[in-house]
């Protein structure tokens, strides 16, 4: 397994929450309560869960939005949740986030161009300042948006393609990790898969590492290498994505495969439906012992008490972590390796520009703004050969425990 | 419209992404729809007469409005003098246009001064947050409880005997008026600045390591600024009536300067027997005053996406 | 579509009320409705010529993009379309043989709420937030039954508990915002179905919902579809979804049905290439090692919908025809249409 480039260890956030006319504080909320995981580099770690279980608050943490309550998150063995100043200025480099909400992620009085090459005037030295206008072209270009376009404005562009342009911003300063946090629910159907499609390639072509973050699971299982799911505030299942899918050994992650629909009509009536009692528990008061218990079939005394460690535990097959005291695996959703299968090429494309740019560029439409400039084929290849100034970084020696 | 004019628009939809054109930044759509507002267009050429009458007003007439003829004193409007005379024989006219430079120059001043002080005031409060927003919230609440006239008067009677000079008198006014003008704004900076703050491209700002400066100059500042240029521009008019009350009221702009303000106060003693001489200044004020509101009013239509 | 020629079917009953009898357990019949939004850019053409009809105990699913016309159908239906800006000049919209939009408006506002139910996708903004839950369930008697107040709130405690919220009695009067999302759209539910519709209009109704919630509220609407014999109409972009609720699906793009098939046959075998690239696009829970195949470019401009067949941009099949010719929707086989001049050769592939 490569090395691991990103690890938290132990990590806490409770937001206070105040009352009454002096403010004090009247207990917390806890959205995230003590996490811990490695992201190898180059993998894509996906994170699921309903809204509430502080999947977004993790996020925020690990691009340090937000300070932790406790814990660490290092990159590359430097702490970024305790940085400062300058060190925590030239940590941003390595993560940065993509939004989910394409509307308000983009400043709507500045240009694409302004919003793209923001990263390089704060960080000044990743590009000298005359090149930044073509770097900007160039980012435009990897995904998959026409480069002439750089003088429009935010509101000129369609949700999915402002997708893209957040995403551009994202990889600007060539982060090491990307933390993209749901960042195509808010997308069309059918410009979902454009967006995905392109972070695929993104990651291949430059050796990106993800944390996606997502409630839905279809799109988690697509893309991950790894999956956890999580539930207020804890992970309740860390493993490999066939590991999670297949062999889900915590009753949580069994109940929610359990209730995605699977678009095949065939299946009604066959697929067993786990039903949870009950809403989820607030996280300023989480239940004692496993916070699941209250909603699990199968809690016993045992859970009200103890906190089960997310531990590796059989699953039937080998063993991945699992945060139950009665772990045991159950086939919830029976799956198809489709590998081999290809889509038929007369009814979708696997081309990841931009549509409207393709159409551009094959002049297939007419375009009043004439022809795309020649495809900066060579300049995509260097693009970010320059700026690979961190081969010298000693990375951390791969955990021996694997994860946590 | 022709089978391939609809293709060829069609074509572009697509590429475009349903945009046609090239850059088009919000200001600029806000100015397509300003240009069909007839309100606009109005208030705008009042204004700019108004203007013009304060920069150049030997542009509107030759009579220097310094120039007593005391025997026809309260004369009514004629060839001669179209406003008629006051009741020291100047030339209502005159004085009318001459006046406009006082009362406008009150006007942007104070409105310069008070979206400088309330806008930086605001937005300190909005984005330092804390205990910061709690201290200035409650300074600007206790300005906020100072009548106008009140604390006007009182400043004028505390300054009273220094700054006697034409910019002097005026400048006074600005102070008076800024000092109790900036609370509103400041508060309506603050509300616009929480509402920008949560925006993801803020954040995405701080995730790149963006200083607060930045962040605030790029980010915020251009995002929050409308409601404020709004009511500033409806303020404006605003403060030149004001200026005109303190005038009225002998505690404002005093002679030898001529604003409307001063020959309101003039009139005052022939208000049943000669009331032309309240009428022409007053007149001038409300149309000023309107103009200034009617071009607020529609420069928050064209920025307002939801009466587009 | 079918229309209904026999006689009016309704008759009066004493109180000068209409009482509503489907002929044949036809429902709703929207013949070649049209809708546009009057706009500063231009006319919006909403929906082009859409037909479709709904029996007695069917799920029909309406599916679409954003933009596609699929809430716009269900609001005329409704009848809550702000007109202006939107304008319906043609078509008609015929609940058990009576056409809606030439009905008097007293007619109309009975149909509503009575014959015709809605829930919506955003159950926080669609409940008063200053009245207690129990209270508005209970406005839905006093208004259309002259019930009394304890009566009326007894009504709705039985129909809170009906749609399965726990401690009915003691919540009736509790506000919106101490529910949570999921029982929130519950109440929703409740008041839709108090009077007893004979239809049921959901709009994206667990879109905002977790999915173990939105589990728990489909099998709510379905158990309560079948329980009273209503027609559902299920407004939704959730593949998934309707693959588990639907009998029938319709497919619409801008502002046509492309597609309507029987829930099996279409997912089986679509016969439209939007529907085709649809499925092929969405990432699938049971399958491992997928290749997402996007449909290209953006759904058109309502302002400038292209010549042809609208979905000729992004079709990889589109041939010079499509570009002049608009498709119609038509009988492609047995229980099916499709609106694509090349369909047979799409059910073939």
């Amino acid at each position: 397994m490569p090395e691991v480039i990103l690890q938290a260890r132990d990590l806490v956030k409770h937001y206070p929450i105040r009352r009454g006319i002096l403010r004090t504080v009247q207990g917390h909320v806890k959205a995230v309560d003590g996490v811990n995981f490695d992201l190898h580099k180059g993998e894509t770690l996906g994170v699921v869960g309903e809204s509430g279980c502080g999947k977004s608050t993790l996020g925020r943490l690990l691009v340090r939005l937000e300070a932790p309550t406790s814990g660490t998150v290092e990159f590359e063995g430097a702490d970024m949740a305790n940085a400062s100043g300058k060190e925590l200025r030239a940590l941003r480099r390595n993560i940065q986030i993509v939004f989910q909400d394409p509307y308000t992620s983009l400043n709507p009085r500045m240009t694409v161009g302004d919003i793209i090459g923001e990263p390089f005037e704060i960080h000044p030295e990743v590009v000298p300042k005359g090149g930044r206008r073509k770097r900007v072209q160039e980012l435009l270009d990897l995904v998959g948006l026409n480069p002439e376009h750089i003088n429009r404005y935010p509101h000129q562009f369609s949700g999915g393609q402002r997708q893209r342009i957040g995403i551009a911003r994202g990889i600007a300063l060539d982060p090491k990790v990307l933390i993209c946090d749901e960042p195509v629910s808010a997308l069309d159907v059918s410009v979902q898969a454009q967006v995905v499609n392109l972070m695929e390639k993104l990651q291949n072509e430059l050796g990106l590492a993800y944390v996606f973050i997502a409630h839905d699971l279809s799109v988690v299982r697509h893309i991950s290498d790894r999956v956890s799911v999580m539930y207020l505030g804890k992970m309740a299942e860390l493993g490999h994505e066939e590991e999670v899918y297949e062999r889900p050994t915590h009753p949580y992650t069994q109940a929610l495969l359990s209730a995605v629909p699977v678009p095949d009509p065939t299946l009604r009536g066959k697929r067993q439906h786990i039903v949870l009692q009950g809403d989820v528990p607030s996280p300023a008061n989480p239940p004692s012992g496993c916070r699941f218990h209250t909603r699990c079939w199968k809690a016993r005394e045992k859970c009200k008490t103890d906190v089960p460690e997310l531990i590796l535990r059989p699953d039937g097959v080998g063993e991945h972590f699992s945060a139950c005291h009665f772990a045991e695996p159950q086939v919830i959703v029976p799956t198809t390796d489709v590998s081999d299968v290809e889509p038929d090429e007369r009814f979708a494309e696997v081309d990841h520009r931009d549509p409207a740019t393709i159409a551009e560029a094959e002049g297939t439409l007419q375009d009043a703004d004439g022809l795309r400039p020649e495809t900066t084929t060579e300049a995509q290849a260097n693009l970010f050969a320059p700026i690979q100034d961190d081969e010298g970084h000693p990375g951390r020696v791969p955990d021996e425990r694997r994860d946590v | 419209m022709s089978e391939s004019a609809v293709l060829v628009e069609g074509a572009e939809a697509q590429a475009a992404g349903g945009d046609v054109g090239d850059a088009r930044s919000l200001g600029a759509d806000a100015w397509r729809s300003l240009r069909k507002s007839p309100f606009f267009w109005v208030s705008a050429v009042l204004i700019l007469i108004f203007l013009l009458m304060a920069i150049w007003p030997s542009l509107f007439t030759s009579t220097d409005p310094t120039k007593a003829v005391l025997k026809e004193a309260r004369s009514r409007p004629s060839d001669a003098a179209w406003f008629g005379r006051d009741i020291q024989g100047y030339d209502i006219y005159a004085r009318v246009i001459y006046g406009a430079r006082a009362s406008i120059l009150v006007g942007v001043l104070t409105t310069v001064f008070t979206v400088l002080l309330g806008g930086a005031i605001g937005t300190l409060a909005a984005y330092a947050g804390g205990w910061v927003d709690s201290l200035v919230s409650r300074i600007t609440d206790i300005f906020f409880a100072i009548p106008l006239l009140l604390g006007a008067i009182l400043f004028m009677a505390a300054l009273s005997g220094t700054m006697t000079g034409y910019f002097g008198v005026i400048f006074k006014v600005v102070m008076a008026l800024t000092l109790l003008g900036w609370p509103s704004l400041a508060r309506l900076m603050r509300s616009s600045v929480l509402q920008v703050l949560p925006n993801d491209y803020v954040q995405a700002a701080r995730a790149l390591g963006a200083s607060p400066w930045r962040i605030i100059r790029s980010h915020i500042i251009p995002n929050a600024m409308g409601p404020m240029i709004v009511v500033s521009t409806i303020n404006l008019g605003a403060y030149i009536a004001a200026e005109a009350t303190l005038s009225f009221l002998g505690i404002g702009l005093t002679p030898p300067v001529i604003s409307w303000g001063v020959s309101i106060n003039d009139a005052i003693v022939g208000l049943r027997t000669t009331p032309h001489m309240l009428l022409f200044p007053s007149l001038f004020l409300s149309i000023t005053v309107l103009a200034f509101i009617m071009l607020g009013d529609a420069i928050r239509d064209a920025f307002d996406p939801k009466s587009r | 579509m079918s229309t209904t020629t026999s006689a009016a079917p309704q008759t009066r009953s004493g109180d000068g009320k209409i009482t509503y009898t489907p002929v044949d357990g036809r429902l709703l019949d929207v013949e070649d409705l049209h809708v546009e939004f009057h706009t500063e850019d231009g006319v919006a053409k909403a929906i082009n010529g859409v037909s479709f009809h709904l029996d007695q105990g069917e799920s029909l699913a309406i599916l679409g993009e954003s933009g596609s016309g699929k809430s716009v159908t269900a609001q005329a239906i409704m009848g809550i379309l702000d007109m202006p800006p939107a304008k319906i000049p043609e078509g008609a919209i015929k609940y058990c043989g009576l056409d809606l939009l030439t009905m008097p408006d007293d007619q109309r506002r009975w149909v509503r709420g009575a014959e015709i139910a809605m829930i919506f996708q955003d159950a926080l903004s669609s409940l008063n937030p200053v009245f207690p839950v129990g209270w508005q369930i209970a406005e839905m008697f006093r208004q259309h039954r002259g019930m009394n107040k304890s009566d009326s709130l007894a009504q709705a405690v039985r129909l809170m508990e009906r749609v399965s919220i726990p401690a009915a009695k003691d919540r009736v009067k509790a506000y919106p915002h101490q529910f949570s999302g999921g029982m929130r759209q519950r109440i929703m539910i409740a008041m839709a179905i108090a009077l007893d519709p004979a239809v049921l209009i959901a709009d994206e109704p667990t879109t905002a919902l977790d999915v173990t919630v939105q589990a728990q509220i489909m099998a709510l609407l379905q158990e309560l579809q079948q329980e009273r014999q209503m027609g559902l109409i299920l407004i939704t972009h959730d593949l998934g979804v309707v693959a588990d609720v639907a009998d029938r699906i319709a497919v619409m793009y801008a502002g046509r049905l492309v597609e309507t098939a029987n829930v099996y046959d279409l997912y089986a075998k679509p016969a439209h290439p939007y529907t085709r690239g649809l499925l092929e696009s969405i990432p699938r829970l049971d399958q491992k090692g997928q290749t997402l195949a996007a449909i290209g470019g953006l759904p058109p401009n309502l302002l400038r919908i292209p010549p042809g067949c609208a979905f000729n941009p992004r079709c990889r099949m589109a041939q010079d025809i499509c570009r002049t010719d608009r498709p119609e929707l038509r009988e492609v086989a047995p229980g099916r249409k499709s609106a694509c001049h090349f369909a047979e050769e799409v059910l073939d592939a």
